[in-house]
């Protein structure tokens, strides 16, 4: 499936669920991440309920020093 | 008289001196810096992940007793955008936190106030405790107020300055008039600013690239601790009031010539 992560293409290779594609990019235990499904902020909790569908627009942000 | 902590939201903090984690040098020596300034709430910016080329952890230097994070919604440029930006935010930190602030215009990055009105009112509805970074405006900072933010950020001169208390007129106001704490946040490049802001009944303040980007990052932290302190200290204890003329602090009996 395609899809767009943080504004960059990506093929989500195995299975159609958020929670598969945060294994695939090696972020599924990663902490203090935040993660929106086409804007809509999806809760840890919810990962793997998450079905993706073709061409959604993923964003995954994490914590950077700042003022 | 022992001076008493600030409380904002549900938290009380005896550190009034809160710090931004950019621009230092390392992310070892922003860790040393900010345990030794005291502080216990520390700034953090939100970016998109690269799972390519991920570089340091920051969570990793901030996860002692004596944080609590405060995460910005740096980089929007709307209301709609920070509301969006704070949900990330509270879902990556697990904190109701938000330093809201929206500056579209790269170049002095001063904050939209009617944009930061419009997001802070929303906010607060939605459950966060909102500290909005706003132009030294008593008026603004009163409509803040009212919609129910936690504390008002306002400027003491542009994001990264130096410059000190430019808006000093502007922010006696402010403090004179406020029911919610007052952060005197950006431009705050030395020490005497810090200790004239507190004399002033500042609340706290915020400061980043004057620690950061010191030749000595560790020891600066330490200075501001100690000009914050200072500074709350004479607040508290009523300074003297300024006179015109000269007001003779020794005796002027005249014992050479009688």
């Amino acid at each position: 499936m395609d899809i767009v992560v943080n504004n960059k293409p990506e093929k989500l290779t195995n299975g159609d669920r958020l929670s598969e594609l945060l294994v695939q990019l090696g972020l599924f235990e990663k902490k203090g991440i935040a993660v929106a499904v086409n804007n809509n902020v999806i809760g840890k909790s919810e990962w793997e309920k998450c079905g993706l569908n073709q061409n959604d627009k993923i964003t995954i942000i994490r914590p950077t020093q700042g003022g | 008289m022992e001076s008493k902590g600030l409380k904002i939201g549900d938290k009380i903090f005896n550190s009034r001196l809160f710090t931004g984690t950019g621009k230092f040098s390392s992310s070892g020596l922003m860790e040393q810096a900010l345990l030794a300034s005291g502080s216990e709430l520390v700034t953090v910016a939100l970016k998109r992940v690269d799972a390519q080329n991920e570089d340091d952890d920051i969570l990793k230097h901030l996860g002692h007793p004596q944080f609590n994070l405060l995460p910005n919604t740096s980089g929007v440029r709307t209301a709609k955008e920070a509301v969006f930006a704070a949900q990330m935010a509270r879902e990556a930190l697990e904190t109701n936190w938000l330093k809201l602030e929206i500056h579209p215009d790269p170049k002095y990055l001063l904050p939209d106030p009617i944009e930061t009105l419009k997001a802070a009112e929303e906010l607060v509805k939605l459950g966060f405790i909102v500290l909005p970074y706003v132009h030294a405006d008593p008026v603004l900072c009163k409509r803040l107020e009212e919609v129910g933010v936690a504390a008002v950020m306002p400027l003491g001169s542009p994001i990264g300055s130096n410059k000190g208390l430019r808006a000093k007129d502007f922010l006696e106001i402010i403090i004179a008039q406020s029911k919610v704490p007052v952060v005197v946040d950006a431009g705050i490049g030395a020490p005497s600013h810090a200790a004239e802001a507190m004399e002033m009944g500042a609340d706290a303040l915020l400061v980043n690239t004057a620690i950061a980007v010191a030749g000595d990052p560790v020891r600066m932290a330490i200075a501001f601790k100690m000009a914050v302190d200072a500074g709350r200290m004479a607040f508290e204890a009523r300074l003297a009031k300024p006179s015109g003329l000269a007001v003779a602090s020794s005796p002027l009996t005249a014992f050479l010539e009688d």
